[in-house]
């Protein structure tokens, strides 16, 4: 296996905070990596810098050999790197279909978009029937519910025909049915793509997940299997301490 | 890939239904426009009608940068004028025949002005009336859109340049004809401009260069181009991460409004008589942004519906009561922002859907 995403030695500081603090960071080729740590840990930050919406202060992100610096978003969605967001944004104005369609074609030469849209492209077809949200490919985004906002989202995703994807928080507010929906729908992408996801949820980590970094105070606390993961003492103190600390804040207030 | 989630059981194709309700109307909206009103319409009320047309051009541009896009632009009188005074350039050099234009000589120009002198052409000019317009707005564009400058600052900034338009013309007396700006027009190629035909033969003009314009702008929005637009207009950031470049995509689509509006510009000036600063600042342009809100800046159809409306209340509360028809203007304005911000298209829309709904109850 070859890395396809490194990151060296990365930080980035916020008003003096540091949000991220000397990251070392690689994910090899079919991977499906998830990527956890409590809030404020610099998960976000993280994903942010990768696909271009936070500069950092010092550091290196090199996808697939080519350094990624200077590039700007839609150009590192060219390259092949494709995300979601926490609270998904998808165009409400637009049906399902027409947001699958949208992401699916941004390789087109711009005057190829002046045509109509004939039909359903592969790429589409195979989002919707992945998704499940074939069903509801005619109507408007604006209808769905927030589990099926999220499927469009990584539906999108899926279109776009990214070689490596990063989820931000995939199954947040969702029902434990939507989860394990999403659950298989995670694992059905990570057979043919890498993938990176940042996730909260320990019992969805315990089913889903094989190698985990855990990140704490922006840098990399511990890396390996769920297991090595879960035995960590360090790893243990930072969430069980953080639970302690709430709940003597809880009964404080 | 295989599907782990249910198995889609219907047609993944949705058919959509056959459109025939869209082109019925257009077809019977051409046919009042192009034959009705000629024979009805007394000829300075077709006149009158040919300018608010020209209008509902620059209104069509403002319904696809703002409606469809989400560019508030306030500057639509600068494309306007940009188009209008290739135009006129090119009527008072003609008129002239070799000669200075008259204004000129008035102002003590003594030789033609080097910008004005392949004006005399009329294929240069009336290619500039789409080129400088293109260019001006194309490059503001790649600036501003670049620098994510959007919104609010957006709009100032369009504002900003009619205000500068109108104190440059001003300013240069000789070579603008400064606030008299350029009018006494007498031959429009080969006809006298005045004359019930040549009027009538330009109402057509403007009649057709609206209804194709409006085809055009209909099936930009209809194509995944205008599917993007809309995604732009509503989530410009998120755009970015399906890797399209937002800049790109609403330098273009300024272009295209700017484009419109120097077409509307060239068309009014032998229709009215006259282009000057006072046609194209800033009240000009924000009355039609006014139109279009008021028409309803969602649908094409209600950008230049608003136009023509506004452009006939303008006029009949102008005979009528002249001191109230500012107020009613700023008043309707802010009732259609804040009751009804569809316009009228989507008040005729909503009471069309009420009535199906109380026929099937």
């Amino acid at each position: 296996m070859t890395a396809l995403l490194e990151v060296r030695d990365l930080a980035v500081v916020f008003d003096g905070f540091r949000a991220i603090d000397g990251v070392d960071f690689t994910v090899d080729s079919g991977e499906l990596r998830f990527l956890i740590g409590p809030n404020g840990a610099g998960k976000t930050t993280l994903i942010d810098i990768i696909t271009g919406l936070t500069k950092p202060t010092t550091g290196t992100v090199v996808f697939d050999g080519n350094s990624l610096a200077g590039k700007r978003e839609h150009e590192r969605v060219r390259l092949g790197i494709g995300r979601t967001f926490q609270t998904s944004v998808v165009f409400e104005d637009l049906t399902v279909l027409e947001n699958l369609d949208l992401a699916a074609s941004f390789r087109r030469p711009l005057w190829s978009l002046l045509r109509r849209r004939k039909g359903v492209i592969a790429a589409v077809e195979q989002a919707l029937e992945t998704t499940g949200l074939a069903d509801l490919a005619p109507r408007k985004a604006g209808v769905l519910s927030h589990g099926q906002r999220q499927w469009l989202e990584i539906g999108m995703l899926i279109a776009q025909g990214p070689r490596l994807l990063l989820l931000d928080e995939p199954v947040a507010g969702m029902s434990s049915e939507e989860r394990a929906r999403t659950g298989e729908l995670l694992t059905s992408i990570a057979k043919d793509h890498t993938v990176i996801v940042i996730e909260h949820d320990m019992e969805f980590l315990r089913r889903y997940a094989s190698q985990v970094t855990v990140l704490h105070e922006g840098k990399v606390l511990i890396e390996g299997s769920v297991d090595e993961v879960r035995a960590d003492p360090r790893v243990q103190e930072v969430y069980l301490g953080r639970a302690r600390e709430e709940a003597a804040h809880d009964a404080v207030t | 890939m295989t599907a782990v989630l249910e198995k889609p059981t219907r047609q993944l194709t949705p058919k959509e239904p056959r459109q025939w309700k869209g082109p019925a109307v257009f077809v019977a909206v051409a046919i009042i426009a192009l034959v009705v009103m000629p024979l009805v319409l007394e000829p300075f009320r077709l006149g009158l009608l040919a300018k608010y047309l020209c209008y509902a051009i620059v209104a069509l541009g403002i319904g696809l940068a703002w409606g469809q896009g989400g560019m508030l632009t306030l500057g639509q009188g600068v494309f306007f004028g940009l188009g209008g005074y290739a135009m006129g350039m090119y009527l008072k050099l003609n008129d002239a025949g070799g000669d200075l234009p008259d204004f000129m000589v008035w102002s003590g120009v003594e030789d033609l002005p080097a910008l004005w002198a392949p004006f005399g052409n009329p294929v240069f000019a009336l290619a500039m009336v789409v080129v400088v317009p293109l260019v001006v707005a194309v490059l503001l564009g790649t600036l501003v859109f670049r620098q994510r400058v959007r919104g609010a600052y957006f709009a100032i900034l369009t504002q900003a340049l009619a205000a500068a338009m109108v104190i440059l013309l001003v300013g240069q007396q000789g070579l603008t004809g400064g606030t008299n700006g350029l009018t006494n027009f007498f031959d429009f190629f080969g006809n006298d401009v005045a004359a019930e035909s040549t009027q009538r033969g330009l109402y057509l003009t403007v009649a057709i260069v609206l209804g194709v314009l409006y085809l055009a702008a209909w099936q930009l929005v209809r194509s995944r181009f205008g599917r993007l637009l809309l995604a732009v207009r509503d989530g410009e950031d998120r755009v970015r991460f399906l890797g399209y470049n937002p800049a790109t995509v609403k330098t273009i689509t300024f272009a295209i409004s700017a484009v419109m509006a120097g077409i509307a510009g060239a068309l009014f000036v032998p229709v009215v008589g006259i282009i000057s600063p006072a046609l194209l600042g800033v009240v000009p342009s924000l009355e039609l942004v006014v139109a279009v809100a008021v028409g309803g800046r969602f649908a094409l159809a209600g950008a230049v519906l608003g136009a023509v409306v506004m452009g006939y209340a303008k006029t009949y509360f102008s005979e009528e009561l002249p001191d109230a028809w500012l107020y009613l203007q700023g008043a309707l304005f802010i009732l259609v922002m804040t009751l009804a911000p569809k316009g009228i298209v989507g008040v005729a829309t909503a009471l069309r859907a009420r009535v199906r709904k109380e026929a099937s109850a």
